[in-house]
């Protein structure tokens, strides 16, 4: 008796518990980015961005929230209709499994597995399905050329970001996260950002590419595709993707920070709020991003992830095998 | 050798840009906060023509009615209605503002010589807001400076019927209430 609830009902509660905490914090977290998404936009056009709902406009992605609830949910006529609402739960649900092996802090981990970083690329590889499912079956000329776009896109820029995570695992010697921060604890310059510089700018760009923000958001181009794969879509359908979209930039920034930036680790304050720091700055950055540069055409988006990225990203892979070997 | 120059040299143009978004992002607000803030230079707005008064009486104006602005008009929004004392040689009669010198484009078949001006009453000043560009010609026009752009930014309505102005009565309305104040 005491076994059973040893070995199966206490990971159990842990991975509920963990879940539930998890979607809170994303639930949140969209609430918050969409804010200041907005308010960076608004202040690198040198207007205010939102302020009239609320005290400086904080209750406008509340009051966004409720409109999207709201809206009645309309399919198009010859839609695949299972397809169609299926695409934007599965392109939301794989992010709760990619924020669970993730060390939050030294004690704030949802579930510590071994093959933290392949799992993480394994479920965010289903975002690619949803939005595919999503374009297709909208039967929607815009949509299926996003779709068509995204898939294109997602496929060419996971090689580079497999490539410079491999880096890191290579390094490390492990393929656990809490192993990857552990290896970065001993000051400033053994963050992997400073032994893998090359790599970081790879795994960046190629993260930029793998969420569909800008400069990259050809699946979503809205000057050419209206609105690209979720043209069709309305209210929560919409919801669930903008959703899974901000969800996803955690993902990639809290990789990013424990992968380069040294996960938790830092002096003066607990780790937690470090590991904040690091996903919000690296957000930041992205938005930053999103309001500089000009859309990339998809030849040139696939220029740079097939003639740069992916020789470069080969060549960082084999020069860190070759100096471990000799190190050895 | 020049690819790998380029490539740098386009990196490079990637952080100026960046430079040049975050200097935009720590400077202050460009835009006027409408509500809350308002332009203070609503003196330059030209919105729809307007009569301007004679000096000695606001509420008379300035207007000879020479019907030029209603002429040259190229969305035809201006219409005049008038009477003269002597109806029954209007048009044979041209307009005069310097004594014998008829007006181009008064129909002066026989110039009255004696150097009197051709009296004309305004009856009404027409103007259809819906039609007007905005292109200032009537305002350029007008031999007497007549006519002026009003500063009314905030005029607004939901029937056609709400652009259509009489500028007579308006200039007579106006000239016996207090003046009105945009700022």
């Amino acid at each position: 008796m005491t076994q059973i609830l040893q070995y199966l009902v206490m990971p159990l509660v842990h991975i509920v518990v963990a879940l539930a905490a998890i979607l809170t914090f994303i639930a949140l977290n969209g609430l918050i980015l969409v804010y200041v998404e907005r308010k960076v936009a608004g202040f690198i056009q040198r207007r205010p961005g939102p302020y009239e709902v609320g005290p400086q406009g904080l209750l406008q992605p509340l009051a966004d929230a409720l409109k999207l609830m709201a809206k009645q949910l309309v399919m198009p006529r010859g839609a695949d209709s299972i397809l169609f609402w299926a695409a934007p739960l599965l392109s939301f649900t794989p992010v709760a499994i990619c924020l669970m092996p993730i060390p939050f802090g030294p004690n704030l981990t949802g579930w510590n597995v071994n093959l933290g970083i392949l799992l993480v690329l394994a479920f965010s590889g289903l975002n690619v399905l949803a939005l595919c499912l999503a374009g297709w079956s909208s039967n929607n000329k815009y949509s299926l050329l996003g779709a068509a776009r995204a898939v294109a896109q997602s496929v060419a820029y996971e090689i580079p970001l497999l490539l410079s995570v491999l880096c890191i695992a290579f390094t490390t010697g492990s393929l656990n996260f809490a192993d990857v921060t552990a290896s970065q604890s001993h000051g400033l310059f053994s963050w992997n950002i400073f032994v893998q510089p090359l790599a970081f700018l790879i795994f960046f760009i190629a993260a930029l590419a793998e969420t569909n923000r800008a400069p990259f958001d050809l699946p979503e181009a809205e000057s050419e595709l209206t609105a690209g794969f979720h043209t069709e879509y309305s209210g929560m359908g919409f919801g669930l993707f903008f959703l899974a979209e901000y969800s996803y930039m955690i993902v990639v920034s809290a990789v990013g920070s424990v992968l380069f930036l040294g996960g938790w680790n830092g002096p003066f304050l607990s780790g937690h709020w470090w590991m904040l720091g690091k996903i919000y700055a690296l957000i930041l950055v992205m938005m930053w991003f999103r309001w500089t540069y000009p859309r990339v055409r998809f030849d040139q988006l696939l220029n740079i992830c097939w003639k740069w990225l992916i020789p470069l990203s080969l060549m960082n892979l084999l020069g860190t095998a070759l100096i471990i070997n000799l190190v050895r | 050798m020049t690819t790998i120059r380029k490539t740098l040299n386009g990196l490079w143009s990637l952080i100026v840009g960046l430079k040049v978004t975050g200097k935009e992002f720590c400077k202050p607000w460009l835009t006027v906060h409408y509500p809350r803030q308002e332009v203070n230079n609503l003196n330059t707005y030209r919105g729809h023509i307007e009569l301007v008064s004679l000096s000695d009486d606001p509420g008379k104006p300035k207007c000879v009615v020479c019907r030029r602005c209603e002429e040259i008009c190229p969305s035809d929004c201006i219409r005049i209605e008038m009477h003269t004392p002597e109806e029954s040689h209007l048009p044979d009669r041209p307009l005069m503002l310097i004594s014998g010198v008829p007006l181009a484009g008064s129909v002066a078949k026989d110039p009255l010589c004696e150097g009197d001006k051709l009296l004309r009453v305004l009856d009404g000043f027409y103007l259809n807001y819906n039609m007007c560009s905005l292109c200032g010609l009537c305002v350029q026009n007008c031999p007497v400076s007549s006519l002026t752009f009003s500063q009314e930014v905030y005029l607004a309505g939901q029937k056609r019927s709400d652009f259509e102005f009489d500028l007579l009565q308006r200039l007579q309305e106006d000239a016996y209430k207090p003046i009105k104040s945009y700022h």
